[in-house]
């Protein structure tokens, strides 16, 4: 008794992170598995492996339009949302000017606001400017909600810029065009780029927003939760399993060309 | 501009200098003249106003009024990268992203200098570093970040080359180091070098020419011996090194020696050295110019009589009594311990003496305190 409480409170640390890793991962792990899974119709039972799913990923009708759709969107929705919020997030991060208090607060309300509320006032709203829903009231939805937290992110890199490093390259004659794209950019990318992945990631995942905005336009979410109700094919699995592997190779890439920069060899 | 120095070059000259933050004025009509060449130390507490006008200098502050001069050309208005001027940053800011070499060779590539490779090699022979060409700053010591700093900023011929507390984040050892290394890099140069540090003894050790300021105003400016030999203010006494200051009043004497008297004790000030308006005057002595010995003892010179050690420090090269005069003050006396006979004890009576030229006269409507509580040695 008394060498089990030993060897447990010895490795308690080690237990909990077991624990820990298991709830994060269990259901990823669950996901890759069954796109594998040779079913037909509902993706719930474990019937017996094949590559047939891996093979063909558009093997289930409609599931490629919405892949395709949700991409195109999130690449465009991110594009926009990075470019204006980075540029709000400069603004506000540098210059002092009346009114920046209540805009510091306004640009938390999209992120503060249920999206359930928001997705069905902008239906509201399109409606009552003649717009017809569809791939550009998406678009326009989803720059609007990723702007906030692209603002937010980038906001928090310009604040830890040290100012004395943009002073140090007007000192080393470089003027303010200069100073910008050799010094003030470079440091804030990373900001930049944090933000973008994020509004992608906010983008492609949405459900709320964009099934009251769509129309007829088919997203991967909104053909994911509409398939669920019939029986889920295994393709979404895979491509769902392709996302997160991809996302795992970029960031390790990332930190693969991170330790080469910063010389550790 | 073509080729790797300045058609702008002379004098600093800052006429009528000035620079408020609302209210609070930095910088009060500063008028300074820095020679071509020198090592120019700007010395002060923090707050004094120091920085704001070596920022004002390199352009990163914008001047209230009064005008900055290089030579004959007035670059006041001028954008920061449009002056010969390059600064040495107090945390170096140094580019994260850029490597070591990207970083000395900026200022050349911006102003599109051809043999940027060679001048940026020479800049890292000089400081050393040739071998960490192409590390990132954050792979570097803080000594050697220091000195990528200055490559980075010498590299450019400036005219004037400004150092804001350059040091300040160096240990003890390294920055008694680079206090040598500094000083035989602008010899080697003959940039002028602009200085801004509160360290006494870094200004001391390294520049031509000190400016000592309080509250946004010089109060004295000359060779280092000359400002600790013969200060002109109490804070400037008390600034550089310690000094006892003592209430007197000129009684007499000739045209080369000034007799104060002191609670009874006549003292001879040498005309040279005394700053007073008019009688009053608050006479000063360095701790390490005064003799002590047991009373009773043959003295000469300058003698003060009736003194009690009230503490004594043996500090190894010397030891630090501090001795109460009859009239309550105690005064410091640093005496080197190099004749041989014990020290002298807490309650010995004692006197004390000092040569005549040793002495200095303040104005006597002067704080005896000044500068002393903005002085790390005194402390």
């Amino acid at each position: 008794m008394n060498q089990l409480t030993r060897w447990f409170s010895r490795n308690l640390v080690r237990i909990y992170a077991c624990v820990g890793f298991a709830y994060l991962f269990l259901p990823i792990i669950y996901t890759f598995a069954f796109s594998f899974n040779n079913s037909t119709k509902s993706n719930l039972v474990w019937v017996g492996f094949t590559w047939n799913n891996w093979r063909n990923p558009c093997g289930a009708p409609d599931i490629c339009n919405a892949l395709g759709n949700s991409l195109k969107i999130g690449v465009l929705a991110t594009f926009l949302a990075t470019i204006l919020g980075t540029l709000m997030a400069f603004a506000m991060g540098r210059y002092a000017f009346k009114g920046r208090p209540i805009i510091n607060i306004l640009i938390f309300l999209p992120m503060a606001t249920p999206e359930i509320v928001m997705g069905a006032s902008l239906l509201t709203m399109f409606i009552s400017f003649g717009f017809n829903p569809g791939f550009w009231t998406i678009v326009i939805a989803h720059v609007m909600f990723c702007i906030s937290f692209v603002v937010v992110t980038v906001k928090a890199r310009i604040a830890s810029l040290d100012p004395r490093l943009e002073q140090a390259a007007m000192d080393l004659y470089a003027n303010e065009r200069e100073t910008f794209r050799r010094v003030t950019l470079p440091l804030v990318a990373p900001g930049i780029a944090a933000a973008a992945l994020l509004a992608f990631s906010l983008s492609f995942d949405d459900f709320v927003i964009t099934n009251f905005n769509s129309g007829d336009v088919n997203t991967f979410p909104k053909f994911v939760y509409i398939s669920a109700q019939r029986g889920l094919p295994p393709q979404a699995n895979v491509i769902g399993s392709s996302m997160f592997l991809i996302a795992l190779i970029i960031v390790l890439l990332g930190q693969f060309v991170g330790r080469r920069r910063a010389g550790v060899r | 501009m073509v080729g790797a120095s300045f058609s702008v070059h002379g004098d600093l000259t800052l006429t009528n200098l000035t620079k408020n933050f609302g209210e609070f004025v930095a910088v009060n009509d500063l008028n300074l003249v820095i020679p071509e060449g020198s090592f120019f130390a700007l010395l002060g507490p923090s707050g004094c106003g120091k920085t704001t006008t070596l920022r004002m200098v390199a352009g990163l502050e914008e001047s209230s009024s009064g005008s900055i001069a290089i030579g004959t050309a007035d670059i006041t208005y001028e954008k920061p990268y449009r002056r010969p001027v390059n600064t040495v940053f107090q945390n170096y800011a140094l580019f994260p992203h850029l490597s070591i070499y990207e970083n000395v060779a900026f200022g050349l590539r911006r102003r599109g200098v051809k043999d940027v490779d060679a001048q940026v090699q020479k800049a890292l022979e000089l400081v050393e570093l040739t071998h960490l060409a192409a590390r990132k700053p954050n792979q570097l010591s803080g000594g050697q970040q220091q000195r990528i700093a200055l490559a980075r900023a010498i590299v450019n011929r400036p005219a004037l080359l400004l150092l804001d507390e350059p040091l300040g984040a160096l240990d003890l050892k390294l920055r008694r180091a680079m206090q040598i290394e500094l000083k035989w890099i602008q010899t080697e140069v003959g940039i002028t070098f602009v200085h801004v540090t509160h360290d006494q003894e870094e200004a001391m050790t390294m520049a031509d020419t000190i400016a000592v300021m309080n509250e946004g105003e010089i109060e004295q400016m000359g060779s280092p011996a000359d400002l600790y030999d013969n200060p002109r203010t109490s804070f400037v006494a008390n600034f550089l090194g310690q000094s006892n200051l003592i209430m007197g009043s000129i009684i007499g004497g000739s045209g080369r020696e000034k007799v104060v008297d002191i609670f009874g004790s006549k003292i001879a000030l040498p005309v040279s050295r005394n700053h007073a308006h008019d009688s009053s005057v608050l006479l000063g002595i360095r701790p390490e110019k005064i003799r002590i010995a047991a009373a009773g003892s043959s003295m000469y010179g300058n003698i003060l009589q009736g003194g009690v050690v009230s503490d004594a420090s043996y500090i190894g090269v010397s030891t630090q009594y501090q001795v109460e005069m009859p009239w309550g003050q105690e005064l410091m006396v640093f005496e080197q311990n190099d004749d041989g006979t014990p020290p002298l004890a807490k309650g010995d009576p004692v006197v004390i003496s000092w040569e005549p030229i040793f002495t200095f006269g303040l104005p006597g409507d002067q704080d005896a305190g000044a500068g002393s509580e903005a002085n790390p040695d005194s402390e």
